[in-house]
């Protein structure tokens, strides 16, 4: 790339090794570590998301009454919706404050594709917001008196499909990234997205507490995991390019 | 070595420049002023790929920035308005992560000296809200003691609510920078005293 006759004294062979050969492990490594540690630091925001979801769960055994067989009818659905909007309640937190103090135009000056960056950070937010859901959602599910094996699978199911909420929501908080009234505009644009994940993780579930096989609700919620992978970083990438323009 | 060729810029519908052509050199450091709104910022941010421009293309080493992609990036350092710090984290995490993404990360012996020569010793623990403006600008800053592999600097107003040492500071850094054949380009609207290194002027008039 450098052409004939070019004498810099910054020599190019010294650039080259920090140039695309940066190796690109300890950047993620790197984006990844930094996010963490700023959610350790907001720990109120994460809990608060948490919390939320415990609560909302919560409430419908109260407010439906203990009646056993009508907690199991309603628990599937209840507890995808509650984990749907605390993964949404979750999402202004992802890129909105990189784009205010300037990340974000550093991550897309970065030589690494931007794609995987952001691949990085819909890893670490979901390691602080889709993961804890998944780890007491099996708790929350015995209020609802649901059999073992339907709490095995609504796991299962959450185990996949919180990702792909983490990643529909990534492509929809960099739309709307430095719009004025951002919070309402996601909602309207994330919630219909979700809705592929709620009906294959709350059919799983109710299939198999009327015991049938889940498998294919889980194989379709797998699928959908694999599409977003593939689709949503890239989607998120380009969005952003465009809301830094 | 750095060039700008009929490039040409319009903001919110409004054209700002046009036909706007020039070349910079190596060891050269070339300041556009201009006065609010001119679209220095713009520019800027059109030299390091961020905004693609209305018409004309920028050129590095004679190629088109758009085609050289991530080579021309890992050449760059930019530093912009925002300082791309976070308020939660401490002055030593911010400048790690900031080094984080552009390569081997240096020793924390390095990272300690370096915010120690911009006078933030003993403040790299503090979570950076602790710290003044000024301070967070230094936090910022530092990183470029680590650039000196990178051949082209962009730094947008890197003076701002900066005191007199630490103009001193960031001088001594661009002088350094140009010394090793690197080169700059700046926006400030502080008279910086510049007359030790090849300057290149660009008014840009709204």
């Amino acid at each position: 790339m450098n052409p004939a006759g070019e004498t810099s004294r910054i020599a190019v062979g010294r650039s080259a090794p920090g140039a695309a050969g940066a190796p690109l492990w300890p950047v993620l490594a790197g984006v990844v570590r930094r996010d963490l540690l700023v959610a350790m630091r907001r720990r109120s925001d994460v809990l608060t998301t948490f919390f939320f979801f415990i609560i909302v769960v919560s409430l419908f055994p109260l407010g439906v009454g203990p009646e056993p067989g009508t907690l199991r009818e309603i628990a599937p659905g209840v507890v995808w919706v509650a984990a749907l909007l605390a993964s949404m309640l979750a999402l202004s937190r992802l890129l909105a404050g990189d784009y205010a103090d300037g990340t974000l135009e550093q991550l897309a000056l970065v030589p690494q594709p931007l794609v995987l960056l952001v691949l990085a950070k819909i890893a670490a937010h979901w390691l602080v917001t889709g993961l804890p859901l998944v780890v007491i959602a099996p708790l929350l599910g015995l209020q609802f008196d649901l059999p073992f094996g339907a709490l095995t699978v609504m796991t299962a199911g959450l185990v996949l499909g919180t990702p792909v909420l983490s990643m529909i929501g990534a492509v929809g908080a960099a739309l709307t990234l430095g719009v004025r009234g951002a919070g309402g505009l996601l909602a309207l644009l994330v919630l219909p997205l979700y809705v592929p994940v709620l009906i294959f993780g709350a059919g799983a579930v109710t299939a198999s507490a009327a015991g049938l096989s889940a498998a294919g609700h889980l194989s379709l919620l797998g699928a959908v995991l694999l599409l977003s992978l593939v689709f949503a970083p890239w989607a998120t990438a380009a969005a952003i390019r465009i809301a830094l323009e | 070595m750095l060039q700008g060729v009929k490039l040409a810029c319009a903001r919110g519908g409004r054209p700002l420049f046009g036909e706007l052509s020039f070349e910079v050199e190596p060891g050269e450091l070339f300041w556009v002023t201009g006065p609010n709104g001119s679209g220095k910022t713009s520019l800027l941010r059109m030299l390091c790929t961020l905004l693609p421009p209305e018409s004309g293309e920028v050129r590095w080493r004679g190629y088109p920035v758009r085609a050289l992609g991530e080579s021309y990036r890992a050449e760059l350092a930019y530093l912009g308005h925002a300082p791309a710090v976070k308020d939660d984290l401490s002055a030593l995490e911010n400048l790690r992560f900031a080094l984080a993404r552009q390569g081997p990360a240096p020793t924390e012996r390095e990272l300690l000296g370096a915010l120690e020569a911009f006078g933030l010793a003993q403040r790299e623990d503090l979570p950076l809200r602790a710290l003044s403006q000024g301070q967070k600008r230094r936090v910022a800053l530092a990183r470029l003691a680590f650039c000196a592999q990178r051949a082209l600097w962009i730094l947008d107003e890197p003076l701002t609510a900066l005191d007199n040492a630490a103009v001193e500071l960031v001088r001594g850094h661009l002088e350094a920078h140009l010394a090793r054949g690197g080169l700059v380009v700046l926006t400030s609207h502080q008279e910086v005293d510049l007359s030790r290194m090849r300057v290149q002027r660009l008014r840009l008039d709204a």
